[in-house]
């Protein structure tokens, strides 16, 4: 599966807010957003992963630029994960149909039957300006991919 | 600055021979992954330098630890605090860290204001800016000369197989 290219409109989908409403498409647009896909909540690769971009949020406020973080996670344990982890980064549910919104945009791992380590960065308009897809789900990326996605917002 | 907190130098903090392979560290004192990686390279002979990555997300203690090394750093006892952190990572509260200085022969009263001032505070914002800068996620993380920046604590076959590069 490969995982969606920059100047893809971003199909119909559907995640689960941390407060259990949905998060649809429409919702990326108007400003730029930062989907950050991690296997597992509570995997100890993903506890850093989370933390190190924590860093990045006042970084991305000034580009009006918001992040997510998405798994296949109920919402419950992602909530938990978060403040276990004492990040503010908000919290995507991909739980029912599971995969379902991951797998659309390329971004799910069939082998494991989990989302893979992925970053996507959807522009105002809801079009894809970058996408990375780690070589396997152990390789995180580092804040300079994520100012890689930024830069490509508008380029 | 007074003339008095000129030396040494802050940081990055250099230890081990100098002919040794260089083994770039950015850590979080608090982190047990860290304290292990610190316990294993400073008993090889590798020439280690450390540099801060304090993450907010992880509270108020890796950041305290760091103004303490800086502090420590300012009093050329950077590295013996560090070691008495991550040899005895249950006694790192601020009576621990008074005690600590004390028994090292510090200025108590100097360290204890010191680790809460700006330069420490500069120096501890640079190293993490570099730190991500570099491709840090997570702590420990390790560069090699020019390779990629590495997360895992070096074990001995990673640290002989360092050794036979050099």
């Amino acid at each position: 599966m490969s995982i969606i290219s920059a100047g893809t409109a971003v199909p119909q989908l559907k995640l689960g807010n941390e407060d259990g409403s949905d998060f649809t498409q429409e919702d990326l647009k108007g400003r730029t957003t930062v989907l950050v896909f991690y296997p597992f909540a509570f995997s100890p690769v993903c506890t850093d992963q989370l933390q190190v971009y924590e860093e990045l949020l006042p970084e991305l406020a000034q580009q009006n630029a918001v992040m997510y973080a998405v798994s296949t996670d109920a919402s419950f344990s992602q909530i938990a994960f978060k403040e276990k982890l004492g990040v503010t980064i908000g919290q995507l549910s991909d739980f029912e149909p599971k995969g379902e919104a991951s797998k659309a945009l390329g971004a799910y791992f069939e082998p494991a039957g989990m989302t893979n380590r992925a970053l996507i960065v959807v522009g105002p308009d809801g079009t894809v300006a970058w996408s990375h897809l780690a070589s396997n789900p152990g390789e995180l990326p580092g804040v300079d991919k994520v100012r890689e996605g930024l830069a490509a917002v508008g380029a | 600055m007074p003339a008095d907190d000129q030396s040494p130098a802050a940081g990055p903090h250099v230890a081990g021979p100098p002919d040794g392979p260089a083994v770039l560290l950015y850590g979080d004192a608090t982190c047990p992954r860290c304290q292990q990686a610190v316990l294993r390279l400073r008993a090889a002979p590798v020439r280690l330098t450390w540099r801060h990555l304090v993450l907010r997300a992880r509270g108020p203690r890796p950041r305290a630890l760091a103004g303490a090394l800086e502090a420590a750093g300012r009093q050329d006892a950077f590295w013996p605090v560090l070691d008495a952190l991550v040899g005895d990572p249950g006694r790192t509260e601020d009576p621990d860290l008074w005690e600590l200085a004390r028994r090292l022969g510090l200025d108590v009263a100097r360290f204890d204001r010191d680790r809460r001032d700006d330069a420490a505070a500069d120096v501890i914002a640079a190293d993490l800016a570099a730190g991500l800068g570099a491709g840090a996620v997570g702590t420990p993380a390790i560069l090699v000369g020019d390779g990629a920046i590495e997360h895992g604590i070096p074990d001995a076959a990673w640290i002989d197989a360092l050794l036979a590069r050099a």
